[in-house]
């Protein structure tokens, strides 16, 4: 157990410190930052799915006033390496091959934006087109298992006999699930802004981690890590498609060195985005559940079928939530890819949980019903003492208070398990219940300083960024406290690879990573400089070792609750309220905490009701590529969304007691509206979304 | 083509060379450097852009820079009296009713004509007497700003803000 | 997106002119739906021609009743029009649930009219389609035809028409004036759309050069009891999957008149023909306790009983009347791989906003 900060700051709801340039709009995001004649980037993408460049014409492009150059594979900058693994998909303008319907196969450089777009349009391609092959399904031939899936998790596990147990139960439930390919969209589209010169590249990029951007661009480029810097103070939005830079941050540092040292703007389009900065994988699942009459699990399976790209493995770790969640003796999950000439499939909000969960607490409901028991008392009856999975005790795992001060604040007690049994006003009523769940993730590598400025302010440097997490604000306060001094004392510096090494925003575990590494330097900077410090005073320090971790099974937990209304005549889905309840260590800040809980339920919610790309086979792009036509759900769909923690600390996981809320929100949360909807009409809908086409015969 | 145009914006006149191609939104952020409204779809799609124009809350992503020569425009930005923010923008930061902060502006102007929109009697699709004056509750503050996505999922908080913002 | 030339036009005749003497050439109103196209490279314009600071911005009562709705009228500014609410109901609900607030405040009467479809492969330049490249094959007609048409689609094109304005105007049996190069015309609104045949790429049957000026709007008592649904899975700020406009008329206890329309089922605002017809003379049954538990055959009703609650007006046997109304014009419907739900959708919206109607008229009389 690592020595937890003594909460001053943290645990108060202040206000976004970012709030003010936020809300007249003076936050500078990756386009908006001020360089000096700029030129501006168009993307050409390949229309094949899969084949070969025989031939590119860029005259007409470039005969055009005010095009720069037309870079292509045949022109374009050989980037440095071999090309392989993961760089496949960064692996831009180096060869005449397309891989996937809208690869980058060619960029603009051009004096204006209009110019820039029209001169894309006038490049001429000829293709050798090959067979294309994007179609998902679970009973391919060529499914394989990968090596591992995403975060370092094995494909399969087998615990016991589920083949017996199965065979064995008094009930058993056994459906498959499918969730479609989906999109994070964060409301900034990918940008970037590069300058190529005598120092080297510098990158304003909307990413959601500057390091991992220099770390994967500079040996593609041939520099230094010292000489990529990059800059990202405000980002619009990431939800995991920002993870990682994607084919355009090489597009644009590939123009960048045919300009003389001009900068370049590339702002991916909301149409290009589907192509090119990843999605989340459709999945086939299977669940199994074996029981006895009383709801007690003896047997869980949860097999998954789910898609990659052929240039690029990524395999969602659908599956896992299957192996910890519940405390049946028989367990087995699987996951198998079916490598398809897609784009390149990638991080979105919870991956591996939120599609998982779908699937998996639906299916604990169906359980529900087969049992005759309530859906609440169920999950309470199948509580694991310590984690099936690894055999270790959890650090604090109070989903049943979830589930039971959930219940009580909705009023579930009242609830008639009966479907399709309540109309008011021309609607079906229904209400639904789920658990949610999500691994505390602590990533290693942070460093940050302190500083004592001479205006007697403690100046705290990381290259941490704010994505609308709350950052700015969460990451001061814990410099507060572990410095020990009221907020107003502390000036953040975050967004910037200047800034010493910090991990990704991901895994919720961001704030843990970098809040860890503040509390560090702050006690080193104690430690040389005591209480009072001179002006200049400098220190650096790293993350205290947590050596808990490796005793202690690492989760938060909650329980989500929907109520759904289901019009009686035409099918459509309303959703007037939602409540979450959940179970995450401490809270930093609890204004911008309920805030991204009530974010990824609203998220969870749309995923429920609206979201599906939708793969032409013919084609193998994404019909529905734009926000018209891919919905999310906007005001009207998200009325009463509320959110509440139980309150605690969790002096295991890190020095704040901190474990991560960024995700925990979305996992649960479409199971619970997909049981509401089940429970209003007696339709039960297993792949989602869940859209009034479903609920008719 | 270029096309030499007026246009004031957050109070100020500026004059402008534009291609006729480019649009109001494209012109007030590359061609003005006024960042506040944002390209979220560019397409009407999302609402980010959406800026006061002519006095009423409007996207600027569909519409020609060349064919508002002369137009009124005000940003997030111009709402705002120097530090002193707008009382909607006020209430989205004590309702926390933003996360990453880039459809905030648009939500803010969208915000802020909507309830002019409602002081001058106007109807929405879930108004129930189409005859009377509206009643501002929360289901037709959901319904007047549908127009402006949020990804991170603000709306709960937005709406709050809208509440408080409009006593 | 070429480059083009803007005109802002000061005269109407000279507009036309314009437009009329070059193929390149369109008129611009607000561009919520041009622009769009430009972007995508769906228009291809030489000539932009801005005819939105033309005086049609009015909307006038009209001797002897009705009113005329200028081409430029912003769709906000007509849908809060007193006259509208109050004897239109139906076209105020209808361009209230059409796109946003803030594109309604700059979209025009006659944009709204000719916006074209959102046919995601008419949309995608990538993609073949008859409406945009005429030839080219339709890619929804095997492809993902979720939302397009149920009715009067052909093997050259399934798209439907976006606009729910104009399934209102449909009903309100509304004119629409055209100034062209041989002078000004009136074009019902029925005849204004086609339907795809082998010439998709023309929505309507105006020619190059065409100006719709204004649109007017007959006066009709029975408008006075209209009405319009659109169904659709986001609650705002989405096109319609199905979408019902109807105006009733009932005497003594039957239908007399009636008016109905749909949108999102066809190449063009579907008037309903054939279930006004079957409408005409429905007894308005107003036996109480009435369940109407067979109103519809969508899986919630099955398992739930009744649609929307009518304890009086509109009777078992009424539902079953205004149903078999559905039916009829339904009957003809040729669903596709992925829109087969619009048909059930789109009856039992039809018969909700029927029972809808016929529940108000009860409580006027």
């Amino acid at each position: 157990m690592t020595e937890t900060i003594r909460a001053r700051a943290m645990g108060r709801p202040l206000e976004r410190l970012d709030g003010r340039d936020k809300v007249v709009g003076q936050a500078p995001y990756a386009y908006e930052q001020q360089v000096t004649d700029p030129l501006y980037l168009h993307p050409v993408q390949a229309v094949i799915a899969r084949g070969r460049i025989n031939a590119i014409d860029t005259a007409d492009a470039e005969s055009l006033p005010g095009v720069v150059t037309v870079l292509t594979h045949l022109n374009a900058p050989r980037l440095t390496g071999d090309g392989d693994g993961d760089d496949r998909e960064l692996w831009v303008l180096q060869s005449d091959e397309v891989h996937f319907r809208g690869q980058f196969i060619g960029v603009v450089v051009a004096e204006t934006s209009e110019i820039a777009r029209h001169a894309a349009d006038l490049v001429r391609v000829e293709y050798e087109r090959w067979p294309h092959d994007v179609e998902l399904s679970a009973d391919r031939d060529d499914l394989y298992a990968p090596d591992k899936v995403n975060a370092g998790h094995d494909t399969d596990t087998d615990v016991g006999d589920v083949a017996a147990a199965l065979a064995d139960a008094p009930v058993v439930v056994d459906h498959t699930y499918r969730t479609p390919m989906e999109y994070n969209n964060p409301m900034e589209p990918h940008a970037t802004v590069a300058v190529w010169d005598a120092g080297g590249l510098t990158m304003y990029d909307s990413t959601q981690g500057v390091h991992v951007v220099r770390q994967r661009l500079a040996p593609l480029f041939g520099l230094d890590p010292g000489h990529v810097r990059v800059v990202a103070p405000h980002v619009g939005g990431g939800f995991g498609s920002k993870g990682a830079p994607h084919a355009h941050n090489v597009l644009a540092g590939l123009a960048a060195q045919v300009t003389g040292g001009r900068p370049v703007k590339l702002a991916v389009t909301r149409q290009q985005m589907f192509s090119v900065v990843g999605h989340r994988t459709p999945t086939i699942q299977r669940i199994g559940l074996g029981a006895e009459t009383d709801g007690r699990l003896t047997a869980l399976v949860h097999e998954v079928v789910e898609h990659t790209s052929r240039i690029v493995e990524y395999a969602e770790q659908t599956a896992v939530v299957s192996r910890m969640m519940y405390a049946a003796p028989n367990r087995r999950t699987r996951h198998r890819l079916a490598a398809l000439d897609v784009p390149v499939p990638f991080w979105m909000r919870a991956p591996g949980e939120a599609p998982g969960a779908f699937a998996l607490e639906v299916a604990m409901d169906e359980l529900a019903v087969a049992c005759g028991l309530d859906p609440v008392e169920l999950r309470i009856r199948n509580e694991p003492d310590v984690d099936p999975e690894s055999g270790r005790p959890f650090s604090g795992r109070r989903m049943s208070e979830c589930l039971r001060e959930g219940a009580r604040r909705f009023g579930w007690e009242s609830r008639d398990p009966t479907p399709a049994a309540r109309l008011r006003d021309g609607w079906l009523e229904g209400t639904g219940v789920a658990a949610s769940v999500y691994p505390r993730i602590m990533q290693t590598g942070n460093r940050a300083w302190v500083r004592y400025g001479p205006d007697g302010r403690y100046e705290v440097g990381i290259g941490a960024v704010d994505i609308g997490t709350g950052t700015w604000t969460a990451l001061t306060q814990i410099a507060a406290d572990a410095l020990e001094v009221p907020v107003e004392e502390v000036r953040l510096r975050i967004g910037d690879t200047d800034l010493p090494e910090a991990a990704v925003a991901g895994g919720s575990g961001g704030l843990s990573a970098w809040g860890s590494a503040v509390v560090g330097a702050a006690r080193a900077f104690r430690e040389k400089f005591g209480r009072h410090p001179s002006a200049g005073d400098e220190a650096t320090g790293t993350a205290p070792e947590s050596p808990a971790a490796e005793d202690f099974s690492m989760y938060s937990f909650g329980a989500q609750f929907a109520h759904v209304r289901v019009h009686a005549d035409t099918g459509e889905i309303r959703v007037p309220r939602m409540l979450g309840v959940f179970t995450v260590g401490r809270v930093v800040n609890p204004r911008t905490a309920r805030s991204q809980f009530v974010g990824a339920m609203t998220m969870g919610l749309s995923m429920a009701l609206h979201e599906e790309a939708v793969l032409d086979p013919r084609f193998g792009h994404v019909v529905n590529h734009d926000l018209a036509t891919y919905h999310i759900a906007t005001h009207a769909d998200v009325q009463d969304v509320d959110a509440i923690w139980l309150d605690e600390e969790d002096p295991r996981s890190n020095p704040m007691g901190i474990r991560g809320i960024g995700e925990i929100g979305i996992v649960g949360a479409a199971a619970a509206v997909a049981n509401a909807v089940h429970h209003a009409t007696g339709v039960r809908v297993r792949d989602l979304p869940i859209t009034p086409d479903k609920l008719f015969h | 083509m270029d096309a030499s145009i007026r246009l004031r914006v957050d109070g100020q006149w500026r004059t402008l060379d534009v291609d006729t191609r480019t649009t109001l939104l494209d012109a007030l952020r590359e061609r003005l450097g006024v960042t506040s409204p944002k390209k979220g779809c560019d397409h009407g799609q999302c609402g980010s852009c959406t800026v006061l124009l002519d006095g009423r809350r409007a996207v600027t992503c569909l519409a020609l820079a060349v064919a508002h020569d002369g137009a009124e425009i005000v940003t997030a930005e111009g709402l705002a009296d120097g530090e002193d923010l707008h009382p909607v923008q006020r209430a989205f930061l004590e309702q926390d009713g933003l996360q990453c902060g880039y459809c905030t502006p648009g939500q803010v102007c969208s915000a802020v004509g909507m309830l002019e929109e409602v002081k001058a009697g106007w109807p929405s699709q879930v108004t129930e007497d189409l005859a009377g004056p509206p009643e501002l509750d929360d289901e037709e503050i959901r319904e007047r700003m549908s127009g402006n996505l949020c990804r991170c999922g603000a709306y709960p908080n937005i709406v709050a803000a809208i509440r408080q913002g409009a006593r | 997106m070429r480059p083009l030339e803007y005109r802002r036009a000061e005269d109407p005749r000279r507009a036309v002119t314009a437009v009329a003497g070059r193929p390149g050439a369109m008129f611009l109103g607000a561009g919520t739906n041009l622009v769009d196209h430009l972007k995508l490279g769906v228009a291809r314009p030489d000539l932009l021609v801005d005819v939105s600071h033309l005086p049609y911005d009015k909307i006038e009562p009209r001797p002897g009743g009705g009113l005329r709705i200028g081409a430029a009228v912003r769709n906000s500014d007509l849908a809060a029009h007193p006259l509208v609410r109050q004897h239109y109901p139906v076209l105020a609900q209808a361009l209230l649930s059409g796109a946003s607030p803030q594109l309604r405040n700059l979209a025009t009467t006659a944009g709204n009219l000719l916006q074209r479809t959102r046919c995601p492969y008419f949309q995608d330049v990538t993609t073949p389609c008859n409406k945009r490249e005429p030839g080219t094959g339709c890619s929804a007609l095997e492809g993902y035809n979720r939302e397009h048409a149920v009715l009067g689609a052909s093997e050259h094109c399934v798209a439907v028409h976006p606009s729910d304005m104009a399934v209102a105007l449909t009903v309100l049996d509304a004119e629409v004036r055209v100034l062209g190069s041989g002078g000004e015309r009136t074009i019902p609104i029925t005849e204004l759309y086609r339907l795809p045949g082998d010439r998709p790429d023309r929505d309507t049957v105006l020619k190059h050069g065409d100006l719709i000026t204004a649109v007017d709007l007959p006066g009709l008592p029975m408008a006075a009891h209209s009405a319009y649904r659109k169904v659709r899975e986001r609650a705002s700020y989405a096109f319609a999957l199905v979408s019902v406009a109807a105006a009733v008329q009932v005497r003594d206890g039957a239908i007399t008149d009636a008016r109905v329309a749909f949108g999102g089922l066809a190449h063009k605002p579907w008037r309903a023909y054939r279930a006004e017809e079957a409408l005409r003379g429905v007894r308005v049954s107003a036996a109480p306790g009435d369940t109407l538990a067979e109103a519809t055959t969508a899986a919630p009703i099955a398992a739930g009983g009744a649609a929307s609650t009518g304890e009086n007006a509109g009777g078992t046997s009424t539902v079953e009347d205004l149903r078999a109304a559905a039916d009829a014009e339904l009957a003809d419907a040729r669903p596709l791989a992925h829109n087969a739900f619009k048909i059930p959708m789109a009856r039992n919206t039809f018969v909700a906003v029927l029972r809808g109607l016929l529940r108000e008229e009860g409580a006027t009389r």
